[in-house]
C-alpha cells in the first residue's frame, strides 16, 4: 500500500531531477555539482576578502586574507569530512538516515577526552602536538569501529533499534562525561574545554596542514574505489557475489568514517546534524545514486552550505558564532521531516 | 560443477543442514526441492559462499568456496538471494551492469557493455534499460536480477526461489528462460523452487531435501513418483501424467471412498507420515 502511495512522488522526483552537463572529453559531471562548486568558491572568496578593514592596494590587505584562510581552510575541511563520512557511512550501513553523529559518535568523542584528562590529569593535555592528537584519534577510531562494527554486524538490527541504541548512547556518553567532568580540578575543567569545544575562529594553524593531508587522501581513495562503493551498497549478499570481502569492505569504511568524523571534530568540536543535512540534499540533486556523483557532490554541497551559513551570518547578520546552531537547526529539522514523511526503512 | 563435501550447519543447537555430500555435474538445470525447513536455501547459499558451512568443503569449478579468492569465485558462480533491496536508486541497465564487476572492477569495456546488452535482451528488458527499478512491475524487476547475475557470466548460476512473488504467466515465463540459459548459454543452473511441478516441467534433475538431509535425487521421471513426493513432503501427493510432464497433485486429497460422503480417516489422510530417516522410504537412484 505504502509503495502504491508513494509511487506517485518517485516519478515527479524523477522529473525534477537536474540533468548532467557532458564536458569537452565527454564526461558528464552533474548540475549540481558545479552550481555547489560555483557557490563554494564565491562563499570563500567572500569571507576572505568581503568586510577587509584595509583596501585592496596596501599589503595589510593580504596579512588579513592571510589571517583569515586558516578559518576558510578550516570549515571547508570540516565541511569535506562531514560529508565524505556521513556518504561513506550511509554505504557502510545500508541506510540513508543514521549518521555517526546521530548515532553518538561526537558523543563518544567527548567522552574519550573528558576520560583521558580525567585519568591523566594535565599531563594529558600538557603534551601538545600533533602525535597526541593522532594518539587520541587513534584511540577513538579503535572504539568507533568496535562499537558501530558490532552494532550493524548483528542481522537482526533493524534501523528502529539502531535509532534507539545511538540515542540511548549519546545520552549515556554525555551523562558520564558530564559526571567526570564534575570530578576534574576547576583547570582540568578549563584546559578539557579549550579542547572539546574547538571552533572556527579558534583554528588551530598547526593541525591544520595534517588533517588536510589526512581528508584529501580518504577523499582521493573512496574516488578511486568509488565502483567498488556502488557494489558494497548493495548489500551483503549481492557484493559478496559479486566478489568483494564484505565484511572487511565494511570494517576499512568504518575505520575510514571513525577516521574523519574525529577530524571534523577535533576541529571544531560536535556537529550532529550537519553531515545528515549534506547527504540528504545530495541524494536529492543527483541524477544517479552512483558514488562518483554523490562523492563530489556531497562534498562541495558540504563546502558550499558551511561556507554560505558563515558568510551570511558573519557579514548579514554579524552573528558568526551562532553558524553551528543555525545549522544544527536546519539539520534537525530536515531530518524529523524526512523521517515522518519517509519513515525509517 | 559443484562438489560438496560432508557440508553442515547448525543454527544455535538444531541442526539445519546436513551431513550433505552431493555432486553436481556441469550444465543444465538442477532444482532444489523439499517442505519449509528443509536446508534447501541453506545449501544454496553456503554453495554461493554467502554463508560458511561447520564443516566440510564445497568445491565450484575447481575452487574451494570458503578459500578461494573472492574476485576469482565470482568469475564461476554467481548467486541471486529472494530478497532484493537496494537503498541506492539504479536504472535496469545499472543495475545489470553490476555483473560486470568481477570481471572490469567498475570500467566497463566493450566488452563488458556487450555481455549487458546480451543480458538485457536475453530476459526481454530492452526498452526498460533507463527505467528505475522502483518503477517496474514484480516480473520485470525479477527479470533485471536475473539479467545482472547473466551478466556476470559465470559457470555456475545459483537461484534463491527466483519464482517468488511472481505469477503464474511470469513464473512459467522465467523458467523458459532459465531454461534457455542452461541451453543455449551452456551455464549450469541451480535453483530452489518451492512449486515442484516447475521443477518437473522444467529441471534436468531434481535434488529433494527433507530435514537438512538429501532424501531423494533423479530425473524428474524418478522423483515425481506418489510414493516418493509423499515421503519428501510429508503429505499426500498424487501425481498424474499431462503434456508429457509428470505433475504432482496435492491440493486436496481425493475422497478415499466411492461416494462423496467420504470420511477422512484418522491416520493422516490415510497416507503413512513418514518420520523415519527417509532414505529409508525412498528408492535410490
Amino acid at each position: 500500500m505504502s509503495a502504491e502511495a508513494s509511487a506517485p512522488t518517485v516519478g515527479a522526483e524523477a522529473s525534477v531531477r537536474p540533468t548532467a552537463v557532458s564536458t569537452p572529453r565527454g564526461r558528464r559531471v552533474p548540475l549540481a555539482a558545479i552550481i555547489a562548486g560555483a557557490a563554494a568558491a564565491l562563499f570563500a572568496v567572500g569571507l576572505l576578502v568581503w568586510g577587509n578593514p584595509v583596501p585592496a592596494d596596501q599589503p595589510g590587505f593580504w596579512v588579513i586574507v592571510q589571517s583569515r584562510s586558516v578559518a576558510v581552510a578550516t570549515i571547508a575541511l570540516v565541511a569535506a569530512a562531514q560529508a565524505l563520512a556521513t556518504v561513506l557511512f550511509h554505504t557502510a550501513t545500508g541506510n540513508r538516515i543514521l549518521t555517526p553523529s546521530i548515532l553518538g559518535f561526537d558523543a563518544l568523542y567527548t567522552l574519550m577526552q573528558t576520560a583521558l584528562v580525567f585519568a591523566f590529569g594535565m599531563a594529558a593535555t600538557q603534551v601538545e602536538g600533533v602525535g597526541k592528537i593522532v594518539a587520541q584519534s587513534a584511540l577513538m577510531v579503535l572504539f568507533a569501529t568496535l562499537l558501530y562494527g558490532w552494532l550493524f554486524s548483528g542481522r537482526r538490527a533493524n534501523l528502529h533499534v539502531l535509532l534507539l541504541v545511538g540515542v540511548v548512547l549519546g545520552v549515556g556518553f554525555g551523562s558520564v562525561s558530564t559526571f567526570l567532568q564534575r570530578m576534574l580540578t576547576p583547570s582540568e575543567f578549563d584546559v578539557l574545554s579549550a579542547r572539546l569545544y574547538g571552533s572556527i575562529g579558534r583554528g588551530n594553524p598547526e593541525v591544520l596542514p595534517w588533517a588536510a593531508l589526512v581528508v584529501a587522501a580518504i577523499a582521493v581513495w573512496a574516488w578511486r574505489r568509488r565502483a567498488a562503493l556502488d557494489v558494497i551498497a548493495l548489500g551483503r549478499d549481492a557484493a559478496t557475489s559479486l566478489g568483494l570481502r564484505y565484511r572487511r569492505e565494511i570494517v576499512v569504511l568504518l575505520v575510514v568514517v571513525a577516521v574523519l568524523v574525529s577530524v571534523s571534530t577535533t576541529m571544531v568540536g560536535p556537529m550532529t546534524f550537519f553531515g545528515f543535512l549534506v547527504a540528504i540534499m545530495s541524494y536529492q540533486f543527483v541524477s544517479s545514486d552512483r558514488h562518483g556523483q554523490v562523492l563530489p557532490v556531497a562534498v562541495l554541497l558540504g563546502l558550499a552550505t558551511l561556507l554560505g551559513a558563515y558568510f551570511v551570518m558573519q557579514h548579514v547578520f554579524a552573528a558568526a558564532g551562532l553558524v553551528s546552531i543555525v545549522i544544527e537547526f536546519v539539520g534537525g529539522l530536515a531530518f524529523l521531516i524526512v523521517i515522518l514523511r519517509k519513515g525509517l526503512r | 560443477m559443484i562438489t560438496i563435501e560432508a557440508v553442515d550447519k547448525h543454527y544455535r543447537a538444531t541442526r539445519a543442514l546436513g551431513p550433505v555430500d552431493l555432486e553436481i555435474a556441469s550444465g543444465g538445470l538442477t532444482a532444489l526441492v523439499g517442505p519449509n525447513g528443509a536446508g534447501k536455501s541453506t545449501l544454496l547459499t553456503i554453495v554461493g559462499r554467502l554463508l560458511d558451512p561447520d564443516s566440510g568443503r564445497v568445491r565450484v569449478g575447481g575452487l574451494d568456496v570458503v578459500t578461494a579468492k573472492p574476485r576469482e569465485l565470482a568469475k564461476v558462480v554467481s548467486i541471486l538471494k529472494q530478497e532484493n533491496h537496494f537503498v541506492a536508486r539504479l536504472t535496469v541497465r545499472q543495475l545489470v551492469s553490476f555483473g560486470r564487476f568481477p570481471h572490469s572492477q567498475g570500467r566497463l569495456t566493450a566488452a563488458d557493455r556487450e555481455a549487458v546488452d546480451r543480458a538485457l535482451a536475453f530476459l526481454d528488458l530492452e526498452g526498460f534499460e533507463e527505467r528505475f527499478l522502483d518503477e517496474l512491475s514484480g516480473g520485470q524487476r525479477q527479470r533485471a536480477f536475473v539479467a545482472m547475475v547473466l551478466a556476470q557470466d559465470t559457470e555456475v548460476v545459483l537461484l534463491d526461489e527466483p519464482l517468488a512473488a511472481l505469477d503464474m504467466r511470469h513464473a512459467a515465463a522465467m523458467m523458459q528462460r532459465l531454461r534457455d540459459a542452461a541451453d543455449e548459454l551452456g551455464k549450469t543452473i541451480v535453483l530452489v523452487v518451492h512449486d515442484v511441478n516447475f521443477a518437473s516441467a522444467y529441471a534436468d534433475r531434481i535434488i529433494a531435501l527433507a530435514e537438512g538431509r538429501i532424501v531423494a535425487s533423479g530425473t524428474p521421471e524418478e522423483i515425481m513418483r506418489p510414493q516418493v513426493l509423499s515421503a519428501v513432503f510429508d503429505t499426500p501427493v498424487d501425481v498424474v501424467q499431462h503434456g508429457g510432464h509428470r505433475l504432482a497433485v496435492y491440493y486436496r486429497p481425493a475422497p478415499t471412498t466411492q461416494e462423496h460422503v467420504a470420511v477422512m480417516p484418522d491416520d493422516d489422510f490415510g497416507m503413512p507420515r513418514n518420520h523415519a530417516p527417509a532414505e529409508a522410504s525412498v528408492p535410490e537412484f
